[in-house]
């Protein structure tokens, strides 16, 4: 199935799904039921197209399929951008190109489920800072997405370094509401539109703890306290339900006028009716618990906390709610909120059978997000905790493809997924090894052993060090 | 909670000569590691460490059973002790906003050896610690210190180990927004210094515009006693801090961060320069750094440039641990087409032996060569690996707590849920 129709269904299949793009409110007091106003869900949609590869076969090689399978001298086919055939052998065509494996690996390429590439992008001068809409705790009405710039040379750096074949840019942190994320393929395109991950579901980035009440208590707005962060996102998501149900009555009987249209509305009540996942930047045991509960109280469900330093203590009531953590291997102490971090954190999840993932929240970081597992992986290890290298994989994988509803087309090597995958020169949780090669769609976007398989974003061509190796 | 410090803090007291034997030892001077070898620690120092060391008779014996052994990391620029949460100002000690001194200031006197970051960072093998301060008001930060992280009281190894100042971006803006700003106010301060030392008692008649103080921190510095860290990036400003010389000769420069400095390593190594680079920086994060890449450390070193790592912006109040997964990735870039990394002996001294050399101090520390201070650390496997971690430590031949504060926490919550009590009477 083409990229482009797999887009269409999703849109078609979405409970906000829309027949026509136009959002201006129509004024007619009895709007026949075929004009009827109907707000459009994709207003700027993915024009991404996977680029031409040819049938590839990796043989000899070493294979975690991000579900937590491992194959020991094993091969993969991919063809036409997609993952064929995984297993100890496959059949190829005969025009496929064989890649040897040997002493390598071969795992699915990694998902960042919490970058600011593009939105905080380098050089990090203030004219490029545009992450947070710092004007207000309640900004659901910005979208990632109108910030990213798609020259950022960070996007080079997560592929080449990284291995990162999707991320998701969210806002930042300031805000209670921090307005919606946009999940990218990591291919570099004139335009945000051109990266834009076909049929991915938008997410809500949202905050508790220490920044929105310093960021507007400080200028003695509210919120200033955790108990003013709460009370402003429960008015907030009781104003979502009203509009809301406006909306749902008059999309039922298409009477009279169609509700005012609010753009910060049009994303809460996205998230009340499933569509828009919630990613919540949440530091704090006690603060996720309380979140979780309003979650409840409002009827939305909350996908995922974000760096959740804390997560360990609460493994059993993430379990119990369905709730991912997506954390850092080993940050700390940088805030009172990140003072309790314990290296342990992701394996404790795991071990409790909570959802757990790894994410970087950081340029840097994200070239590494393979070592940070390893990290994690072996601090769980010392303290007893019996994980194998292919379930650690999953962190990088499947777990991020699934709290960016993504994970029907990305974040494993299974048939008819794209061939979004990686070839480490070496086992990818070893200090020592490297992406060899980085297929993205099927399509070879980096190769180690090919200075012109080097993305150079606009920004640097001409610069210094200009096509050097990163 | 007190009683569980104190519990993690009660560790040996005093040096205890040890024979670590039967090791996968790597001295930190650059060498390759060797198997079967010895580490013989008398009176806190080294006194000899490789193959065929003798054991000497009536000394504890520690096996190591084949295990890597290694001297101590020394973590080459970092804020640690000055820190405890680097958010909560009153715990910062790093810098001063508004302070009326500059290079007066010496931090020795702020460094914390409770502070959680160096229970912490100990724990991951890190023995000793370059911490400088950060800068106020003037583009000299102050005098830093190099320090261990034992348990004991006295941090200390070497105060007012160095002076620190900012001449890149960050440099133009303390001085007032430029560039040509910081190097008139750097070539006015050392002046006043080598007024300082011309004569205390008429200093300031001059209309000097330093304190005497400040000024009379600076008189090491123009004088070449002691080491000035210059935090530059770009090619073009380190050219330009290189030839400060013509007018200041005597100056012992040692370059701090330097990202493009791959640039200008030749102009580098000729000037007999050392670095203390961020090993890993390969964004262009400012425009002071466009030609940033990770095989700068490995270019520098094939130049012949002294270099070890350093932590600078790349939170340094905490994170020195990192330094063995960092000169891990240096070593894979041997690996890459087109890129220049360490080998491992030169990588494991990036992070040892190069930092203390840069600061003049590689007779004292940085190695397991004689005569050196007794820091040594056994890991569970190859030190640069992201699987290792150190089962014992050595601080001046004193056996450490690999424990922290974190391990604590960690254990507290093995089991998340609630037992007969709640979690605040689970402790060991």
């Amino acid at each position: 199935m083409s990229i482009k129709r797999l887009a269409v269904l999703l849109l078609a299949g979405g409970a906000a799904a829309c027949t026509q793009a136009d959002s201006r409110p129509q004024t007619a007091s009895a709007t026949p039921q075929a004009e009827r106003m109907r707000v459009n869900p994709d207003p700027y949609p993915s024009t991404y197209r996977a680029y031409p590869g040819v049938p590839t076969r990796v043989v000899n090689v070493t294979i975690y399929d991000g579900e937590g399978g491992r194959i020991e001298r094993g091969e993969a086919l991919f063809a036409d951008g997609k993952v064929v055939a995984v297993g100890q052998t496959v059949a190829a065509p005969a025009d496929a190109v064989t890649v040897d494996g040997t002493g390598k690996w071969l795992t699915p390429g990694i998902i960042d489920v919490h970058s600011h590439l593009g939105d905080y992008p380098t050089p990090a001068v203030q004219a490029h800072s545009d992450g947070n809409e710092a004007t207000g705790p309640v900004r659901p009405e910005v979208w990632a997405e109108h910030s990213v710039w798609p020259q950022d040379p960070g996007f080079s750096r997560a592929l080449a370094n990284g291995g990162v074949t999707t991320l998701q840019i969210l806002p930042g942190s300031a805000n209670l509401f921090g307005g919606r994320s946009v999940t990218l393929k990591n291919v570099y395109a004139r335009t945000v539109q051109g990266m834009k991950f076909p049929g991915a579901p938008y997410g809500l980035k949202m905050a508790c703890g220490e920044n929105p009440k310093r960021v507007y208590g400080s200028r003695n707005i509210m919120p200033q306290t955790r108990m003013g962060n709460i009370a402003v996102d429960r008015q907030t998501w009781a104003k979502a339900q009203e509009y809301r149900r406006k909306w749902d009555r008059y999309e039922a009987d298409g009477k009279g006028d169609p509700p005012t249209r609010d753009i910060a509305m049009d994303t809460l009540a996205g998230v009340l009716r499933g569509d828009i996942l919630i990613h919540n930047h949440c530091y704090r045991a006690d603060e996720m618990a309380i979140v979780l509960d309003m979650a409840k109280e409002f009827g939305y469900k909350v996908g995922t906390f974000h760096h959740a330093v804390e997560a360990y203590k609460i493994a059993d009531l993430l379990k119990a709610n369905g709730t991912c953590a997506a954390v850092w291997a080993d940050w700390w102490g940088f805030k009172m909120e990140s003072y309790d971090a314990v290296n342990e954190n992701l394996p404790l999840l795991h071990k409790a059978g909570a959802c757990a993932m790894i994410h970087s929240d950081d340029a840097n970081g994200i070239q590494r997000l393979n070592q940070e597992v390893a990290k994690a992986l072996a601090a769980g290890r010392r303290m007893g905790l019996a994980i194998t290298d292919e379930e650690a994989w999953t962190w990088l994988a499947i777990a991020p493809a699934r709290a960016l509803g993504v994970d029907k087309w990305t974040g494993s090597l299974k048939p008819g997924k794209m061939a979004d995958a990686v070839l480490w020169n070496g086992n990818p949780l070893s200090v020592y090894s490297r992406p060899e090669k980085v297929w993205v769609d099927g399509a070879l976007l980096y190769d180690a052993n090919d200075p012109k398989r080097r993305p150079v974003s606009d920004f640097e061509l001409g610069q210094p060090g200009s096509g050097d190796v990163k | 909670m007190a009683a569980a410090l104190l519990a993690l803090i009660a560790a040996p007291a005093a040096a205890q000569d040890v024979a670590i034997v039967n090791a996968r030892l790597a001295i930190g001077d650059g060498s390759a590691p060797v198997e079967n070898g010895t580490v013989v620690i008398r009176g806190g120092r080294v006194v000899a460490a490789g193959r065929g060391v003798a054991t000497p008779a009536g000394i504890r014996t520690v096996d190591a059973q084949g295990k890597w052994v290694a001297a101590g990391i020394v973590a080459g620029f970092t804020r640690m002790g000055i820190v405890e949460v680097d958010g909560v100002q009153p715990t910062n000690d790093a810098g001063a906003a508004r302070a009326r001194f500059n290079a007066a200031i010496d931090i020795a006197p702020a460094v914390n050896p409770r502070s959680n970051s160096i229970g912490v960072n100990r724990a991951a093998g890190v023995t000793r610690a370059v911490v400088a301060p950060s800068t106020g008001q003037a583009i000299f930060a102050g005098q830093g210190a190099v320090i261990d992280l034992g348990t004991d009281s006295d941090p200390i190894t070497k105060a007012r180990a160095f002076q620190f100042v900012e001449l890149g971006e960050d440099g133009a803006r303390t001085a007032g927004g430029s560039r040509p700003a910081a190097f008139a106010e750097f070539r006015n301060a050392l002046a006043d210094a080598q007024d300082y030392a011309k004569g205390a008692r008429t200093y300031g008649a001059d209309g000097h515009l330093l304190t005497k103080l400040d000024a009379a921190a600076l008189v090491p510095v123009v004088e070449g006693r002691q080491p000035l860290l210059v935090h530059v990036e770009r090619a073009s400003d380190i050219r330009a801090v290189i030839a400060l010389r013509r007018d200041f000769p005597a100056l012992r420069l040692v370059l701090v961060g330097a990202n493009e400095a791959w640039l200008a390593a030749p102009e580098i190594a000729a000037a007999r320069v050392p670095v203390l680079a961020s090993a890993l920086a390969d964004l262009p994060s400012s425009f002071e750094q466009i030609a940033a890449t990770q095989s700068n450390v490995g270019r520098l070193k094939a130049a012949g440039v002294t270099v070890g790592i350093g932590m600078i912006n790349d939170d340094e109040a905490r994170q020195a641990r990192l330094e063995t997964q960092y000169a891990g990735n240096l070593v894979a870039l041997t690996r890459v087409p087109g890129a220049s990394g360490l080998d491992w002996g030169a990588a494991f001294a990036a992070i040892t032996s190069q930092p203390a050399e840069a600061l003049g101090m590689g007779g004292e520390i940085g190695s397991l060569r004689p005569g050196r201070r007794g820091d040594v650390v056994i890991w569970d496997g190859d030190p640069l690996e992201l699987s290792s971690a150190p089962v014992a430590v050595w601080i001046d031949g004193v056996e450490q707590p690999v424990r922290s504060r974190q391990t604590e926490l960690r254990d507290r919550y093995s089991v998340p849920q609630e037992g007969a009590l709640p979690k605040a009477y689970e402790r060991r």
